[in-house]
């Protein structure tokens, strides 16, 4: 009988070894096959010469351990051989091994499953094409839940008693604009001594310094109060209205809702909305009104014109158009801010991960939106020539 | 069952005591889980039977007592010295738990790619054998875990919770929520695998089917306290909710057949 020692048993923890006999492929397995050993042994069971015998037996008497990692690489060694036309006896195993080596073999009859490979270039225009379609069919049911929204809103108010939710809503109301106050405020009071800042260093080149009063009313007014503002509440109200709305999908309680008979979109979408609609508009006021007193205060920092100057270059700048074209925007935003936290929310699956994932598109897409909105707004002042 | 006093314990739990703000939940709890036996958690709805579990694998502080897990105090193990133990160990947690960004797959060779060399063809040939093992049909590899259903996510963390073959596996409610063909099958997974790899089973269960075919010995949670036994012994337990849990009409129809 000829010997072929595939690893030194004594050095190995786990360890196997191949007898040839004329007819008979003998394989001695022992020792600790585990999932530690098992990296060892199967790079050396893949290169195992079969051999041409006809005949194969296992014997594993000598196994000291074995896990369910160590038995399927006796079961798929078992496999090869008989893949290579030998009838295969055994394994001889220790009796406690006999229901593990059992289950593997029996369970798992199917060839392994091979991952597909995710990177070639049919998968990558597989990836386009499927967002493609899946961005327009999103466009699409948005159209659609538009179309639903704004039809409750309008029988909400017809029949004001029935649908519309005043707690509710007050409470969006101190949600979305009372508690963002202080935020709000730094932030747009800081941005008016930047823009002060800014337009003083420029205009004083000329000598023009008195000018960034105009620069001022005019920018804060007509478009960085609104935009600010409603930037701030997609980030802080329109993520919140999905993580809620979203939260509550997970939970399987927009269904309970609807299997008692609530309406969803008056329970939870139109107090959101109408709530963020007037909320939006007063804040941008505060917004506006922050983003000039910051601007004051620059001026008379780095410019050393009083309150009263200001006032009065301020007066001279600006009219109630340019303040009204700026409030104008400020319920088209909330509404779409409203709209897209709502919509995205009720998308949520029922799972956790879907929530940040849904939050993070309803922000972004919001944010999107709001700044097409307002390039499209300033085009139709344009040429309405406001 | 063999006399528990000759026998190694694998978990040791001594004088424990859990609570949350003002309610004490565990009140001076004793419990030992010896090799190779298979130990049931039973109790009423908030009687702190996953706070428990949860307690034992170290997510949750307990207020007072020692737990010594593999020999080793819980309270003092270092990084290096608890990781080693994690190797050890399988938790299932009540909804699989699985990680919702990666495949099946890629799941189960999580703790594999963390703590062995193997090569990606083997990780994968084992994990559908785990795959396979736990019952789910071998395309589950390629599903993430949202596109499977309750049933199939418990035994999906199962195939992860089995990947390193460790010595002690921390079931929470394992087959709550599965076909009653599932959970026996389940049932004999439990068996088959305790009996061939010598595991240690601690499991938190409502099953009382489950209980019989599968538990060496039960820990009932009662009342802040605990009162261990096997099933025979505790049928004859003098406490109310024992009696009513083993001698109601669902547990008299379990012990019976």
């Amino acid at each position: 009988m000829a010997h072929t020692t595939s690893m030194d048993p004594a050095r190995a923890n786990g360890w196997f070894r191949v007898e040839r006999a004329p007819r008979l492929f003998r394989l001695v397995i022992g020792g600790e096959w585990t999932v530690h050993e098992a990296p060892r042994l199967d790079f050396e069971l893949r290169h195992l010469d079969p051999g041409d015998a006809n005949r194969a037996e296992i014997d594993g008497s000598g196994i000291a351990r074995m896990d369910s990692a160590g038995a399927w690489l006796l079961v798929r060694t078992k496999r090869i051989l008989q893949e290579h036309g030998k009838t295969v006896e055994g394994p001889i195993l220790p009796e406690i091994y006999g229901p593990l080596v059992h289950t593997v073999e029996h369970e798992h009859t199917a060839p392994p499953v091979t991952i597909p490979h995710r990177h070639t270039l049919h998968a990558l225009l597989e990836r386009v094409g499927h967002t493609t379609v899946h961005s327009l069919v999103r466009a699409y049911e948005m159209l659609g839940y538009l179309g639903r929204v704004t039809v409750e809103t309008a029988e909400a108010f017809m029949m004001p008693r029935g649908n519309l939710r005043v707690a509710a809503l007050i409470h969006q109301v101190e949600e979305t604009g009372l508690n963002s106050l202080p935020i709000v405020g730094l932030l747009a009071f800081l941005i008016g001594i930047v823009l002060a800042y800014q337009g003083a260093d420029q205009l004083k080149r000329f000598g023009a310094e008195i000018f960034t009063i105009n620069l001022l009313g005019v920018g804060v007014l007509r478009e960085i109060g609104g935009l600010l503002t409603a930037i701030i509440l997609a980030g802080r109200s329109g993520s919140a209205f999905t993580a809620q709305i979203g939260t509550m999908r997970v939970n399987e309680e927009i269904d309970a809702m609807e299997t008692i008979g609530l309406n969803t979109v008056d329970v939870l979408v139109l107090p959101r909305i109408l709530g963020l609609v007037i909320a939006l508009p007063l804040l941008t006021f505060y917004s506006d009104i922050m983003g000039l007193i910051g601007g004051a205060v620059m001026c008379y920092f780095d410019l050393g014109i009083t309150i009263p100057a200001f006032l009065r270059q301020l007066h001279e700048a600006i009219s109630m158009n340019t303040f009204l074209v700026g409030i104008i925007k400020a319920p088209v935003f909330a509404f779409v801010i409203g709209l897209v936290g709502c919509y995205e929310g009720l998308q949520v699956e029922r799972n956790a991960a879907s929530v940040g994932k849904l939050t993070t598109r309803s922000v972004v897409e919001s944010i999107f939106l709001i700044i097409v909105l307002d390039a499209a707004f300033s085009i139709m002042f344009s040429i309405l020539k406001i | 069952m063999a006399e528990p006093a000759n026998r190694d314990a694998v978990i040791t739990v001594r004088g424990l005591v859990n609570g949350f703000d003002e309610t004490i939940i565990h009140d001076h709890i004793d419990l030992d889980v010896y090799r190779g036996e298979v130990m049931g958690i039973v109790g009423g709805s908030g009687t702190g039977k996953s706070v428990l579990l949860r307690t034992i694998v170290g997510l949750n502080r307990q207020r007072a007592g020692h737990i010594t897990v593999f020999g080793r105090d819980m309270a003092h193990l270092g990084g290096h010295e608890l990781r080693e133990l994690q190797t050890r160990w399988g938790v299932l947690f009540q909804e699989g738990a699985l990680f919702s960004s990666q495949t099946v797959a890629e799941n189960i060779q999580v703790p594999m790619r963390e703590y062995t060399q193997m090569s990606q063809e083997l990780m994968n040939e084992i994990a559908s054998v785990k795959l396979s093992m736990v019952g789910l049909p071998e395309d589950t590899c390629r599903k993430h875990p949202s596109e499977l259903s309750g049933g199939m996510k418990k035994r999906a963390g199962l195939a992860r919770a089995l990947a390193l073959d460790p010595e002690l596996l921390f079931l929470d409610e394992p087959t709550a929520g599965l076909d009653p063909i599932s959970a026996t099958q389940f049932d004999s997974l439990v068996c088959d695998l305790q009996k061939s790899l010598n595991l240690t089973v601690f499991m938190v269960t409502h099953d009382i089917d489950t209980l019989r075919a599968t538990t060496d010995r039960i820990a009932v949670l009662v009342d802040k306290k605990i009162h261990i036994g096997t099933i025979d012994s505790l049928r004859h337990d003098p406490h109310p909710w024992i009696k009513e849990y083993f001698g109601g009409v669902r547990g008299r129809a379990a012990l019976a057949s």
